[in-house]
């Protein structure tokens, strides 16, 4: 697959340029141009609110195809925390991981394994002095984009621990690797993904992210694949210790699940991609500084409520808890503290490069420029209706006051203003139809004399 | 040339509070000022918001964009303050209970505002009001 550096595309085909997702877009990065609706490569942090929102599904996430796997010899599928939201709890953990397995791979390790290493070793990272406070969860890659795009002074708080789905691969291929059945080259892993996000860190990762131990080799929608899973669910070979993993482990795909491995700090777990926007202001400006956690999830509920899931988001999270509850009765071991301390000693969780902030370009790289620039938006927006409906193509007035002067759009655009104008046209065209030229003839007016 | 950005902001008014500080923050990132400058305008200007709201009874924010220098000018009417050297100190406040159950007013507003400051000048009238400018070199 080639390289992309987001996941979020338009079908065009599909697109009736109705402008119901331009304003759903927290980033502003969508236009309505030649009734399409454009998105801003640059803006784009593949939250998948425009995907939820399309009311013709014009808006899709680019994953890769379950046969991508037939490509390697030997196949590892690992499924996001949230997939266990997506079944009802009758069936067991050992019985879905097993569908899944049915569907073509030679193993299955749910990436929850990686969050248990990552969510343990919060602890030690937490007291890294490169971090400014609070330190800011890293988990949900468009909350990454987020901050790097609208605040980007917030870049050098975000936890530079590598992702669960990242660990999990590592980890894969090193006892893979150990046994040495396969070249690191013959194992393709592929992460089943409940996000464009996800999508997005895979096959376009942060160039420090991984190196070729922590590959991953694709990413499945959960979505694409759930019809296939459902049907194998009651005829699979059940695979006993398929499943190990911690209800704390799993309940990452739950707004909170990251903040319960710091349990004695003051943690601050926020929701839904605009909820996350408004308490980043607040960090920002330094309201907040009494928090030492922060994680932010773009979806409402968590990766349950991520645009690749099938359940909806509320129950896939009562699902979860369930679980957990019920498994928390039967006590649960978590992994040996020394196990995770020596990953994390080795140097193989962290990202070696700062995350650098994307800051939105300035009107104009000359500050007077800039300011001129600025004057004109400024007249241009008063003298647009201030109804912010769209109908332009941009999200608002204010967005096609500046669309104009950056010579992106015109005031014609604006429904309201073409309309005046072409009032003022017909003013003038009644006017000149009633001035009578004297060497013309009258036009509409009888001869005045008759036979 | 210069640029002038505005806000009034009312007594009491908590539900829009913030909003002069995101409007100015968004502002400077479109004139193309540094991060470092952005975040030490917001974190002022929203402490100046705060204050606004908590302690006078109305005033106004003013922002002005020069070449080099921002300049920002937080002024209301209001009781004014009666010991300045007081209320520069860290952890001092004059807010009512209820503003504190919303979390505002730790008294931190003024020192803060300073340390974020290139420079801070603050003068105050009993019973007509405060005036704080407060610049920061581009
Ligand atoms: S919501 Fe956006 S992508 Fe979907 S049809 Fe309307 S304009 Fe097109
Ligand atoms: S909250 Fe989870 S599912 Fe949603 S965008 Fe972030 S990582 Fe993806």
């Amino acid at each position: 697959m080639e390289k992309l550096l987001h996941s979020v595309y338009l079908d065009e085909e599909k697109c009736l340029g109705c402008t119901t997702c331009l304003r759903s877009c927290p980033t502003g990065a969508i236009r309505v141009r030649g009734g399409k609706a454009i998105i801003n490569e640059s803006k784009c942090i593949d939250c998948g609110e425009c995907i939820r929102i399309c009311p013709h599904h014009a808006k899709l996430a680019k994953t890769d195809p379950l046969s991508l796997i037939n490509d390697f010899k030997y196949k590892v599928a690992i499924p996001a925390p949230a997939i266990i939201g997506q079944f009802k709890t009758k069936y067991s953990f050992e019985n879905i991981l097993s569908a899944i397995k049915a569907l073509g791979f030679d193993e299955v390790v749910e990436v929850a394994y990686g969050a248990e290493v990552v969510g343990q070793a919060l602890k030690y990272e937490y007291h890294a002095k490169r971090y400014p406070k609070p330190l800011i969860s890293s988990a949900c890659p468009a909350v990454v984009k987020l901050i790097q795009v609208r605040f980007p002074e917030l870049t050098d708080n975000i936890c530079r621990l590598k992702s669960p789905m990242a660990m999990t691969a590592r980890l894969v291929r090193k006892r893979l690797r150990d046994e040495g059945n396969y070249k690191n080259s013959e194992i393709g892993v592929f992460f089943i993904t409940p996000c464009a996000a996800k999508a997005t860190m895979v096959n376009n990762p942060a160039s420090s992210e991984y190196d070729k131990y922590d590959q991953i080799d694709g990413a499945i929608a959960i979505k694409d694949i759930y019809p296939d899973i459902v049907k194998n669910l009651n005829d699979c070979n059940i695979q006993e210790g398929i499943h190990n993993t911690t209800p704390e482990a799993f309940s990452w795909a739950l707004s909170g699940g990251e903040c319960e491995y710091l349990k004695n700090k003051n943690v601050l777990h926020v929701d839904g991609i605009q909820n996350v926007i408004n308490v980043l202001d607040e960090i920002e400006c330094g309201k907040l500084d009494t928090i030492e956690f922060f994680e932010g999830l773009a979806c409402i509920g968590g990766c349950v409520g991520g645009c690749l899931t099938v359940e909806n988001n509320y129950v896939a999270k009562m699902y979860i808890q369930d679980r957990a509850k019920k498994m928390k009765q039967t006590s649960t071991i978590h992994m040996p503290d020394e196990y995770v301390k020596s990953i994390y000693n080795s140097g193989m969780m962290h990202i070696k490069e700062r995350i650098l902030p994307r800051s939105p370009e300035p009107l104009d790289q000359d500050i007077n420029k800039a300011i001129e620039k600025m004057k004109q938006i400024e007249i241009l927006e008063e003298k647009l209706p201030g109804l912010d409906c769209g109908s332009c193509g941009s999200p608002g007035c204010r967005a096609l006051a500046e669309d104009i002067v950056a010579g992106k759009a015109k005031e014609i655009d604006c429904v309201f203003v073409l309309k005046d104008r072409v009032r003022d046209l017909s003013v003038l065209t009644n006017e000149l139809l009633q001035v009578e030229h004297p060497t013309e003839k009258p036009v509409n007016k009888k001869p005045e004399f008759s036979e | 040339m210069s640029y002038e950005l505005s806000f009034e902001v009312e007594r009491g008014d908590f539900e829009t509070a913030g909003e002069a500080s995101r409007k100015i923050k968004r502002t400077l990132q479109q004139l193309g000022i540094s991060n470092k400058v952005i975040r030490k305008v917001s974190i002022a200007g929203y402490e100046g918001e705060m204050n606004l709201a908590i302690h006078s009874w109305g005033g106004k924010i003013v922002l002005e964009v020069g070449e080099d220098t921002l300049i920002l000018t937080i002024e209301d009417t209001g009781p004014g303050i009666k010991d300045l050297d007081l209320a520069m100190t860290e952890g001092w406040s004059t807010a009512g209970e209820e503003v504190r159950q919303m979390g505002f007013g730790a008294g931190m507003g003024l020192p803060n505002m300073k340390n974020n400051a290139d420079n801070f000048q603050i003068t105050s009238k009993i019973d007509e009001g405060t005036k704080i400018v407060m610049s920061f070199l581009v």
